[in-house]
């Protein structure tokens, strides 16, 4: 049995997850069920997280899985797949820099609106290397991929968020 | 020019995931090297701003209650009285409890379980059919079916050759179960639809504490109107249900064992 309550551990993570699940769905009140969701499906399988885990890992994942198993997580995976396939090769090489255009803007709702851009597999693995700060091995467990795939994933999330930062006449 | 091996490990470098002696051997070359402090510069400059702009969302005081209230344990009954009568359970239940009781209980609760799991099982396998688009992958060609899978689920499995049978395969798609992923292939006999799901039998007996027994009953329980047939090899569990007959899902069982 996992030491500490199922409280004292998981609702640390409360604020993280709202965050999170609103960037996933992009609708608060379904961010909100998926929440819920996720707490009430995590307390039924407390039993089964393995003391000295990642409780953190175990948590994101249920709610991504939860999300996933959702009508807009569904719809939003359907599309997703389609859009991966050969998209590294289309992607404009890293040597313009739109970062420091964006920089200079200050502007971090066009970083909000790019990342909102982004499709889902794209969006969740940044949002979890830089935002929720996980190693790569977290990201792993979570997404339940291999390592190798979450650092080509989060090379090709990068330069496509760098993509949807271009002016559009850079787009190419 | 001659840093872009550099390059291409600065995400990873800034990531901190680099081993510790390549670690040291990067902050050494990017100290010393105009162009690529200049680039890690605006690479991190850009990884702060993914996370500023990506902690945006803040729950409201009454969602986070209503969590709370959703995983508090609902206050125990603590008077005297319960106290009593709980206790005198429990010595009755030590005194009278024999080996066969135990056994029975185990056996009931692993009834339970195999059960619940054919009930989730069959569940997948109607939703997926009422859906609109029951497969993400639609191909007849296992060489098409099998790679798509590739990185999308954490393990490997065979599909099996079609030829001389009269099975054909639909498509598949990726699916949970209790939250372990796993694969859903569809095949056809006869316009009947058949799921074959297949999951790391490692990861669900973890998460759902499979009974040992699951093998035992290969047929699903009475009041289920599928056939089911589930089976464990090479660290994968199988698992065959439609509303075709038992000795369809058995042969297209026994091709997949045959395949493994």
């Amino acid at each position: 049995m996992p030491s500490g309550s199922f409280e004292q551990l998981a609702m640390p993570h409360f604020e993280r997850l709202y965050n999170f699940a609103c960037w996933l769905t992009h609708d608060r009140q379904e961010a909100e069920d998926l929440v819920q969701e996720t707490y009430v499906k995590a307390l039924k399988g407390f039993s089964s997280f393995q003391p000295g885990t990642n409780f953190r890992a175990w948590i994101y994942k249920i709610l991504r899985n939860a999300f996933l198993t959702s009508r807009t997580g569904l719809k939003a995976t359907a599309t997703v797949q389609l859009d991966l396939v050969g998209k590294e090769e289309t992607l404009p090489a890293v040597k313009e820099t739109p970062e420091s255009i964006l920089l200079q803007r200050s502007d971090g709702q066009l970083v909000q609106q790019a990342l909102e851009q982004l499709p889902v597999a794209y969006r969740e693995v940044l949002l979890l290397c830089e935002v929720e700060e996980m190693s790569y091995q977290e990201i792993s467990a979570t997404l339940a991929i291999p390592m190798g795939t979450v650092m080509s994933r989060l090379s090709r999330a990068r330069k496509a968020l760098r993509n949807g930062l271009r002016p559009q006449s850079q787009k190419g | 020019m001659v840093c872009e091996s550099w390059k291409a490990k600065l995400d990873t470098y800034l990531d901190g995931e680099l081993p510790e002696q390549e670690m040291r051997t990067f902050d050494a070359h990017v100290r010393g090297c105009p162009s690529c402090s200049a680039d890690a510069l605006v690479r991190v400059q850009m990884k702060r701003a993914i996370q500023c702009a990506g902690r945006r969302f803040v729950p409201t005081t009454d969602s986070r209650r209503r969590i709370e209230r959703s995983i508090t344990p609902k206050p125990q009954r603590s008077f005297r009285l319960g106290w009593m009568v709980a206790t005198a359970a429990a010595v009755i239940l030590v005194v009278g409890a024999t080996t066969s009781t135990y056994i029975g209980t185990r056996s009931g609760r692993d009834k339970a379980l195999r059960d619940h799991v054919y009930s989730e099982i069959a569940d997948l396998h109607v939703a997926t059919l009422a859906s609109s688009s029951p497969v993400d992958v639609i191909s007849t060609d296992r060489h098409t079916v099998k790679p798509w899978f590739q990185g999308k689920i954490p393990f490997a499995f065979n599909l099996p050759e079609l030829q001389n049978s009269e099975f054909s395969l639909l498509g598949g798609r990726m699916t949970y179960l209790d939250q372990t992923p796993g694969a859903h292939l569809i095949y056809d006999v006869r316009k009947h639809h058949i799921s074959v799901f297949v999951f790391q039998e490692r990861s669900l007996s973890l998460s759902l504490k499979l009974p040992a027994s699951l093998d035992e009953n290969s047929l699903s329980p009475k009041q289920l109107p599928f056939n089911m047939e589930t089976w464990s090899q090479g660290g994968l569990r199988y698992f065959v249900i439609g509303d075709t007959s038992a000795a369809d899902i058995d042969s297209l069982a026994k091709l997949f064992k045959a395949a493994s």
